[in-house]
């Protein structure tokens, strides 16, 4: 295996609404996270991205946002119709095989546009769960449920953990949700789906994020202290949620084994739990140890940039190695409903 | 199908189950410029600030230089050259005008890309590449910031522009 490591991430503000479009809110973010990683954008090897033309309500939405990759003269690019994250798993692979030291990623969405909550009912089965047009939130709130019913989380354990994210993102400058909450005021606040209020579930986010991927010699010419991917596996579940154990992520553990993430030693930890419920779900399958910081950065409760959120989440704590705050780390993205899919990095400095 | 007992059971061939999205579409700082132009009859480009080449409809970033074009327009004639065309003969469900019509890029004078449009007002087989023609507008009260503020591009009595002219905005 080749030694590959993030060298640079950047991010937009993550905001309710932001005027710019895609192109725009891009072509301001990737000169920012191609001139950290000190290698020239003609140097790059690959670039890779993840959105979802569903959400922009425009197809082919990812070739438009090309403009701001520049692709002249032509470069070899690919993308992926899931969240930046797995964009960066393509691109390690590509640097895997030989084909490119370097590798350009990003995602993107923004969700001001539509309605994401209905967008996302699209990828249940079409003919048989659907029509029935249950949203994201109906979904999660299914899950919720069952997690409360089988002693594993309360609504007052939910809200807390909105709380603390809300506190920890006052540190963030890209986030969109900050602030002190009080619980019992959260817990005050009506049902959205009983048993999810407001406060359980990810804020309608515009944004985008950006990293620069690295192999060996070059990674450490460009970089004093070069965050390496130690371990990148992802796994995902049957399809229907009514098919497997929503009180358990299974696919989470087996990629956060394969990923080396059980090995321990981990200072910080960034996990993708667009809703409360789902938090502790991720951070137990992950193993994550006592002493581990969870979602410093305040996670995806308090910007939830659609298509890129879990490669937000590589880029925090790969940012926290890279500045030298942290030593090792573990990243977490989902996609699918009901934490369906799940993609675990293990990233560590020198 | 067949059932044990050898029944023919009526196939599901199809089902309807309807879907609905809305979108608020964002057309970004330049893309409003230029539609704001079209509502006042003007054609507003922007320049990369790199190799100063006029984008018009103005887009978010040069896709050549990946940089954002500069913030201030550039206005456009609302005449240039047929660099290539199309004869479009068979009709479709979303066209606003009949067939046969010609579908065209014009390079509007001063412009680094061609636009995309509609040539009417003469026979389709006298299109032809180099051909000089202008924008025929929407009266002023029907203006708008939509592309539909241009009816068609008419032929203008020029002689025809050189291949030479245009050969690098093929």
């Amino acid at each position: 295996m080749r030694d590959v490591a993030v060298v640079s991430f950047a991010q937009t503000p993550n905001v309710r609404r932001e005027p710019r479009n895609e192109v725009e809110m891009l072509v301001e973010l990737i000169p920012e996270v191609v001139q950290a990683s000190g290698i020239p954008r003609e140097k790059i090897g690959f670039t890779c991205s993840g959105s979802c033309d569903y959400i922009a309500g425009q197809p082919f939405s990812f070739v438009t946002a090309l403009d701001a990759a520049g692709a002249w003269p032509p470069i070899a690019e690919s993308h992926v119709e899931m969240d930046g994250a797995w964009a960066l798993y393509e691109a390690w692979v590509k640097i895997q095989t030989g084909q490119c030291d370097s590798a350009l990623v990003y995602g993107f969405g923004k969700s001001s546009m539509g309605s994401p909550a209905d967008v996302v009912t699209l990828q249940l089965d079409p003919y048989l769960i659907a029509p029935l047009w249950p949203t994201a939130i109906h979904v999660a709130a299914l899950q919720a449920r069952k997690l409360i019913d089988a002693g594993k989380t309360s609504e007052r354990e939910m809200a807390e953990v909105a709380a603390r994210n809300r506190k920890a993102a006052l540190a963030n400058p890209s986030a969109q949700l900050a602030g002190a909450c009080d619980v019992d005021d959260l817990l005050a606040a009506p049902y959205l789906a009983n048993p999810l209020r407001k406060h359980d579930c990810p804020p309608i986010t515009d944004g985008a994020s950006a990293i620069v991927l690295a192999a060996g010699d070059l990674a450490r010419e460009v970089s004093k202290r070069p965050a390496w991917i130690r371990g990148l596996d992802h796994r995902v579940e049957p399809h229907s949620p009514g098919a497997r154990d929503l009180t358990v992520s299974r696919s989470t553990r087996v990629a956060a084994e394969q990923a080396g993430a059980a090995a321990g030693g981990l200072d910080v930890a960034e996990v993708h739990a667009p809703f409360t419920h789902q938090e502790r779900l991720v951070t137990e399958a992950l193993g994550l140890p006592e002493q581990c910081e969870v979602n410093p950065s305040g996670g995806a409760l308090a910007a939830h940039p659609f298509m890129t959120a879990g490669l937000t989440r590589i880029g925090e704590v790969a940012q926290r190695i890279l500045d030298g705050q942290a030593g090792r780390g573990v990243a977490h993205a989902t996609s699918g409903p009901c934490l369906q899919q799940n993609l675990v990095c293990l990233l560590e400095g020198e | 199908m067949l059932r044990p007992g050898g029944d023919r059971v009526s196939e599901v061939r199809s089902i309807v189950t309807p879907i609905r999205l809305e979108y608020e579409f964002t057309a970004g700082e330049a893309a409003q410029n230029f539609l704001h132009g079209l509502a006042e009859g003007k054609l507003l480009g922007r320049r990369c600030p790199v190799d100063g080449k006029i984008y018009l409809p103005a887009r978010g970033s040069c896709p050549e230089h990946a940089v954002s074009l500069t913030t201030d327009s550039v206005e456009i004639a609302d005449r240039g050259t047929v660099t290539t065309f199309c004869i479009v003969r068979i009709p479709a469900e979303n066209l606003s005008v009949d067939p046969p019509f010609v579908a065209a890029h014009v390079l509007l004078d001063g412009a680094d890309i061609p636009f995309f449009h509609v040539v009417h007002g003469c026979p389709p087989e006298e299109v032809r590449m180099g051909m000089r023609v202008r924008a025929h507008w929407v009266p002023e009260a029907e203006l708008g910031p939509t592309l539909r503020s241009i009816e068609y591009f008419e032929p203008i009595d020029e002689p025809d522009a050189s291949f030479e002219s245009f050969q690098e905005h093929l």
